[in-house]
């Protein structure tokens, strides 16, 4: 069933998912508002507003009808509880703790006064979902926009009760102050009564990054304390009165179907079965049951001959999509003439990349909970995109939008791995047939399996040089890991990037820095071995083809904390990547040790330069840092999916290798602050360096060359 | 199934289960206490690990009929009342987590290693929790977090030695 009811994961969120809008978009009432919010100040944040002004007159609409192209809001209640309510979902990049700063910097309260409604269907606003590094350089600056109108309204409230300028008055703490006649009113004590609603325009004035005084400032994860005493209820942590557990079964290959299925024994055993075309799922009073039920089914498949990993990369170049031809959507990108500046360089270079299939490993599988109410569905579930998933439910029940409610406990984490709802669909189905409700934990053998992979990809590189070192022609043809990070940030005058769209043997789909981390890793290695082809310094070599000053900034600010240039005892090996991604920049550089005998690489230091515009805490950014360089070491060094006719054949924590506290490198983190420069996310960007630093410290160390990730699943090799 | 009678936090419960069932499954199920988390089911991971009789164990390849004679602690038991366990406070204090799932079996593994070795080296750290998985890659605040609870412990016993 999945396979089918659930549209194809697409490659690239860039590429396609953002372009993704609601089928439906309802008007919004404000008389509904206060009723659910009670009264208060409520404030409306306006997507393109100057796009609207135009269609439809503006933000200002008749009668009490809001518009519908919004994106957040915030009720400041009778009490001066301030709520927000955000599609945005949070998964441990910790923007529940993010957006409360932007916050209360603009309202003046406590942070502890901000309370954020996050990716709840019913009660947030549409949002296409949370990822590709987005929320802080968006929702970041929307909230904050809406913040200050809500301040600015309290400043109008307050002026006039006290009949005065409000060009006197201050906000501050919770408080308006009018500190000429020294009076001060409280926030809640302005917004008793009212039900006033103010919409977010483009001018709205926001307090410049050199003025923060919340944002800017190291916080801790704001509802930290429900994590440490395990009172926080993820997703898989849901239950309901009579509820059931659910199981599902599993083709014992991707792509099979149902030949018979014998459920009599299950049936017998007491528990509710469902078989619906090629759907079979059990649900019975406990999980076990559940399984027990369900290895009692008999059933029979036929599957497919499909390829395995051994050769997985002859079948994507050979698999590519036929008559799809690779322009636009920044699939190929031409300059100069590339063949002649090619042949006429001092020195060619041509090298091949690739890197394999990685799982996201959530330590939360996927999870939820389903519960029918007549026609109406209620799912909580752990995913990167609940209006997405809704959209999913409504499909597969045919039933329309407004008829289901998908809500997102804070779940335990995604990578990108969780931008789909099988857990919601296969819950909702049993729950259906059972007539309770149903929750449906995924096993980590099931996450493993029947979730989707970060794309496996070719990449080929061809370059030229001239023999001071000046790159004068580069050609880079990613084969399906994706465009993601694709163009080079260095100055050649000729070039050929194009991506090929490949038939990709397993399921595929969004993962952190996605095929940024593939063309970056290829990039940055061929960067290494043009450099020594012309006997360059690695980092003067960049620096000669570099003019971007971010990138410089961070290039240079690693190197300086990492003591680029040092030397080096035998099997000690330095080494650097870095680039641009998701609008950050990142300089990464690796020092690596390889025991010359026994193989064993240990990546013993690693020093990031990360410069993402003004920081909103620093701490946070620091945690994303360090995580992105000790989640990229499994993927750079040892992580793959193994797979063989439809099957994956290491899918168990026993099997799969992840990064653990023994790989723990000495992490240290430059964070450059661009306060002059707005905001970007900062989930994805730092890992893109990690892989082809190691690589060239490896190279420093050994003189061996390693071009495919993970590059030493079973040890260093030297031959 | 059976009636099976367990000490947890220091509380009796009797629980109607099959013995061979994982102690994470009447935990989380039986028990509601869902504080201890799955994983993995295989041992790989110890988002499940509780103590029992002080020693860190996985949960979920803990048959509950085992353990019905030993003191059982979860994450739930850790701090007394609104007072946080000292292992607790250092992981909210050093940001020790991200998504926060492995933070459970990471905070019950810490005590454990604690309780054995209240000094730990950071070699010794690191090889006692090896066991533990955070995907997040909070390691290294971990391993600070984990500094941080030895040295307060140090510290407050040395202030009630002063005391006495």
């Amino acid at each position: 069933m999945s396979a089918k009811i659930h549209s194809q994961i697409p490659l690239e969120p860039e590429r396609y998912e953002l372009s993704a809008a609601p089928p439906y978009r309802f008007d919004l009432d404000r008389r509904d508002f206060f009723k659910f919010l009670g009264a208060g100040v409520l404030v409306v944040s306006v997507l393109k507003p100057a796009i609207l002004a135009q269609e439809s007159g503006g933000a200002r609409r008749r009668g009490d009808s809001l518009p519908k192209e919004v994106d957040a809001w915030l009720h400041l209640g009778e009490s001066g509880k301030v709520t927000v309510y955000t599609g945005k979902a949070e998964m441990g990049q910790n923007i529940r703790t993010s957006l409360s700063q932007a916050v209360a910097e603009e309202l003046h309260v406590p942070i502890e006064n901000v309370e954020m409604v996050m990716g709840d269907t019913q009660l947030t606003p549409f949002d296409m979902g949370t990822f590709g590094s987005r929320t802080t350089p968006t929702m970041n600056l929307q909230l904050r926009k809406v913040a200050a109108v809500a301040r600015e309204t309290l400043i109008g409230l307050a002026a006039t009760q006290w009949q005065t300028d409000r060009l006197h008055l201050i906000a501050a703490d919770g408080k308006v102050t009018d500190p000429q006649n020294k009076r001060s009113v409280e926030f809640a004590a302005l917004t008793k009564g009212k039900q006033l609603t103010q919409t977010v325009s483009e001018e709205t004035p926001l307090a410049p990054a050199t003025n923060w005084r919340v944002a800017g400032q190291s916080t801790l994860k704001v509802d930290g304390r429900d994590f440490v005493t395990g009172r926080h209820r993820y997703p898989s942590d849901q239950k309901l009165p009579d509820m059931l557990y659910g199981k599902v079964l599993r083709p014992p290959a991707f792509g099979a179907t149902l030949i018979s299925v014998d459920t009599q024994k299950a049936e017998q055993a007491g528990a509710s079965v469902v078989h619906d075309g090629n759907f079979v799922g059990i649900a019975a009073a406990g999980s076990e049951s559940a399984a027990a039920a369900l290895a009692a089914i008999h059933a029979e498949w036929k599957s497919e001959p499909q390829p395995s990993s051994k050769e997985l990369f002859d079948y994507l170049r050979k698999s590519t999509v036929e008559g799809k031809d690779p322009t636009g959507d920044g699939d190929r990108y031409d300059v100069g003439a590339v063949d002649q500046a090619l042949s006429a360089a001092d020195h060619r270079l041509q090298q091949t990349y690739t890197v394999s299939y990685i799982a996201h490993v959530p330590l939360e599988p996927r999870a939820a909970l389903a519960k029918w109410d007549g026609d109406n569905l209620t799912v909580w579930t752990g995913t990167q995109r609940p209006f997405g998933v809704r959209g999913q439910l409504a499909e597969a029940f045919r039933i329309p939008e407004d008829h289901v409610r998908v809500l997102m406990p804070d779940t335990g984490s995604g990578y990108g791995g969780k931008h789909s709802g099988e857990t919601a669909i296969e819950a909702a189905r049993l729950a259906r047939a059972a007539k309770r409700p149903v929750k449906v934990v995924w096993t980590r053998e099931e996450e493993f399996t029947w979730a989707y992979f970060r794309p496996a990809g070719v990449i080929d590189v061809t370059s030229g040089v001239r023999g001071d070192g000046t790159i004068t022609a580069w050609e880079f043809h990613n084969y399906n890991s994706g465009s993601a990070g694709i163009r080079t940030y260095y100055e050649i005058p000729n070039q050929r990037i194009v991506f090929h769209e490949s038939n990709s043997p397993l399921r595929q789909g969004s993962y952190r820095a996605l095929a940024a981390t593939a063309n970056h890793f290829a990039r940055e290695s061929h960067m290494d071995e043009l450099a020594h082809a012309v006997k360059m310094d690695p980092l003067e070599f960049r620096m000669k083809n570099l003019k971007d000053e971010r990138l410089r900034a961070v290039f240079e600010a690693a190197a300086k904390q990492f003591g680029w240039g040092k030397s080096k005892a035998a099997g000690q090996g330095f080494g650097m990547g870095g680039g641009y991604e998701k609008l950050g920049n990142i300089a990464t550089f690796a020092e690596v040790r390889v025991d010359q005998k026994s193989g064993d690489v240990k990546v013993v230091r690693v020093v990031s330069a990360f410069e993402c515009g003004a920081i909103v805490n620093p701490d946070g950014l620091r945690n994303q840092i360090e995580g992105s360089n000790v989640q990229g070491l499994g993927g750079a060094l040892f992580e793959a999916i193994e797979f063989d006719n439809g099957k994956i054949l290491n899918g168990r924590l026993s099997e799969y290798r992840v990064p653990r506290f023994s790989d723990l490198p000495v992490l240290e983190t430059v964070l450059l602050n661009r306060k002059d420069i707005p905001s970007v996310g900062a989930g994805e960007c730092p890992m893109v360096g990690l892989a082809p630093a190691i690589a060239n410290a490896i190279f420093d160390a050994t003189g061996v060359r390693l071009r495919s990730l993970p590059m030493v699943p079973d040890g260093l090799k030297v031959s | 199934m059976a009636v099976i009678r367990l000490t947890i936090n220091e509380r009796p419960y009797t629980v109607d289960a099959d013995p061979q069932s994982s102690l994470l499954t009447v935990l989380r199920e039986n028990l509601d206490l869902t504080g201890s988390k799955y994983g993995c089911g295989e041992g790989q991971c110890g988002a499940c690990t509780v103590l029992i009789d002080g020693k860190a164990q996985r949960s979920c390849i803990t048959r509950v009929g085992a353990v019905s004679q030993k003191r059982i602690t979860t994450i739930e038991g850790l701090a007394s009342g609104e007072k946080l366990h000292p292992v607790q406070e250092a992981f909210l204090e050093a940001g020790a987590m991200q998504c926060g799932y492995c933070t459970s079996g990471m905070i019950m593994s810490a005590v454990a290693l604690l309780k054995r070795n209240p000094q730990p080296k950071e070699s010794e750290i690191i090889t006692f929790m090896d066991g533990n998985v955070c995907r997040c890659g909070t390691y290294a605040r971990i391993v600070s977090a984990i500094q941080k609870a030895a040295k307060a412990a140090t510290a407050s016993s040395a202030a009630k030695g002063a005391v006495r």
